[in-house]
């Protein structure tokens, strides 16, 4: 007999679509919620810029490793699955890499080793494991840009935080470097080879405050997405874990 | 003394998850009692110990323009350094399960986590930046082995002892761990100024 197979018709973009692409940005957010990837988090986010480039790497990796790891699940046998899901994830992060390299050496630079590891950010092969091993192509593909997106989306807060408190800039090492509080010219004589944001019609405020160090530490961005976890937990009494 | 230096450098002063904050995930993931975190350390140590001199020999003889191919293919790095850590991470596995029974069922679990390990993957990554030989990156993949082992093992010890404390509910556990361990990281900093080349 033949099996009438009911097909369940998949909107392309319907409300269970939206849900995987908005929920990692709060309620399940892979760095806050699921404690995943905050290795290659950490360093690259003492400036803006880096934490951009950062983000925007690891959503491409992330989107793609979940679409190619969804296209071929039916045929990566189970035992080396993790080895072909490190393939897939490194080849795309070498096209990062070369990419990166070509359009902006000093940044490349800059974020040296991190890239490379992306590779290892558990964002990326937690969700090949949790996600894409057992959904379609487009699912997955939208699940790994939310996540992609919620791990940007808190690499650029504490980026922004600790680049405005530390450097009292926006962008430094980009073009568009600008100086936001602060006094323009330290007090040392070492004048900034950037726009003031005084000369771009803005102003500088604050022109007392005096750079905090400890936040271009590593160690402060510990401190700032503790504070982070500590006011999503707080607002959202639900994600309070109790051990 | 070179090479101690190179140790204690690794182990203190350079320390992968203190300094580098490299290998979070499963450090705070895997840190709620001193006996697990232990037998994950273990395991780090092995594996960095292993597959450090083993990426060095690929490195320097598959991959740079006078190995044995004769062209520069390092953009095969990442690809090929991976490989050999997911399967040398299989192999110790399977090592480990015939020779020491007793040693798999305490390490058993952790094992596979350490493929996704950065500090890993990143120690290979330091040793090919700074230029170490082979005789280094064996002791560099020891002492970065080893520092890891010392982190975790100490916020374990916090995290048992702190579960006695009265931390704000919405802090409680992983808030408070990123806090810990931004302060443990801040006292570390205090050997960032250590110069090991000058006589004590």
């Amino acid at each position: 007999m033949a099996e009438t197979a009911v097909v369940e018709k998949e909107p392309l973009f319907g409300k269970k679509e939206r849900k995987l692409l908005t929920d990692p940005l709060g309620d399940n957010n892979p760095i806050t919620i699921q404690v995943l990837g905050i290795c290659s988090a950490l360093a690259v986010t003492t400036l803006f810029f880096k934490a951009l480039v950062m983000s925007v790497a690891v959503v491409f990796v992330c989107a793609f490793a979940n679409l190619f790891t969804s296209l071929l699940r039916n045929y990566i046998p189970k035992q080396v699955r993790m080895i072909v899901q490190l393939v897939i994830i490194a080849t795309l992060v070498t096209i990062v890499e070369l990419v990166l390299k070509a359009l902006d050496y000093t940044v490349y630079k800059d974020l040296s080793v991190f890239i490379g590891l992306i590779i290892t950010n558990c964002i990326v092969m937690g969700r090949l494991e949790a996600f894409a091993l057992a959904n379609k192509p487009w699912r997955s593909f939208l699940d790994g840009l939310g996540n992609g997106l919620g791990y940007g989306l808190i690499l650029l807060i504490v980026a922004f935080l600790r680049e405005i408190f530390g450097k009292g800039t926006l962008f430094a090492g980009s073009p568009a470097e600008i100086k936001i509080i602060g006094a323009s010219i330290p007090s040392e004589g070492i004048i900034y080879k950037i726009n003031t944001a005084a000369e771009s019609g803005i102003g500088t405020w604050f022109s007392w405050y005096a750079n905090n160090n400890l936040m271009v530490l590593p160690a402060s961005a510990m401190f700032v997405i503790g504070v982070l976890i500590w006011i999503q937990r707080s607002w959202r009494k639900e994600l309070v874990d109790i051990s | 003394m070179e090479t101690f230096n190179l140790f204690l450098k690794a182990a203190f002063i350079e320390n992968m998850v203190l300094a580098y904050f490299l290998g979070m995930c499963s450090y705070l993931a895997v840190s709620k009692t001193i006996k697990t975190a232990f037998g994950l350390g273990l395991a780090v140590i092995f594996v960095l110990g292993i597959t450090m001199p083993i990426n060095w020999v690929i490195n320097e003889y598959l991959l740079s323009d006078t190995g044995v191919f004769g062209t520069d293919l390092t953009f095969l790095r990442f690809i090929l350094f991976i490989a050999v850590i997911a399967s040398m991470v299989q192999l110790v596995e399977m090592a480990i399960e015939k020779f020491s029974p007793a040693l798999y069922n305490s390490l058993g679990i952790f094992l596979p986590l350490i493929t996704v390990n950065c500090a890993i993957l990143g120690g290979s990554l330091f040793m090919v930046s700074r230029e170490y030989n082979f005789g280094d990156s064996v002791v560099f993949g020891l002492g970065s082995g080893f520092g890891w082992f010392l982190a975790i093992i100490a916020i374990a010890a916090i995290r048992e002892k702190i579960r006695y404390s009265n931390v704000p509910p919405a802090l409680r556990g992983l808030g408070m761990a990123f806090i810990i361990t931004g302060l443990m990281g801040l006292a570390f900093m205090s050997l960032m100024g250590i110069d090991l080349t000058k006589p004590m």
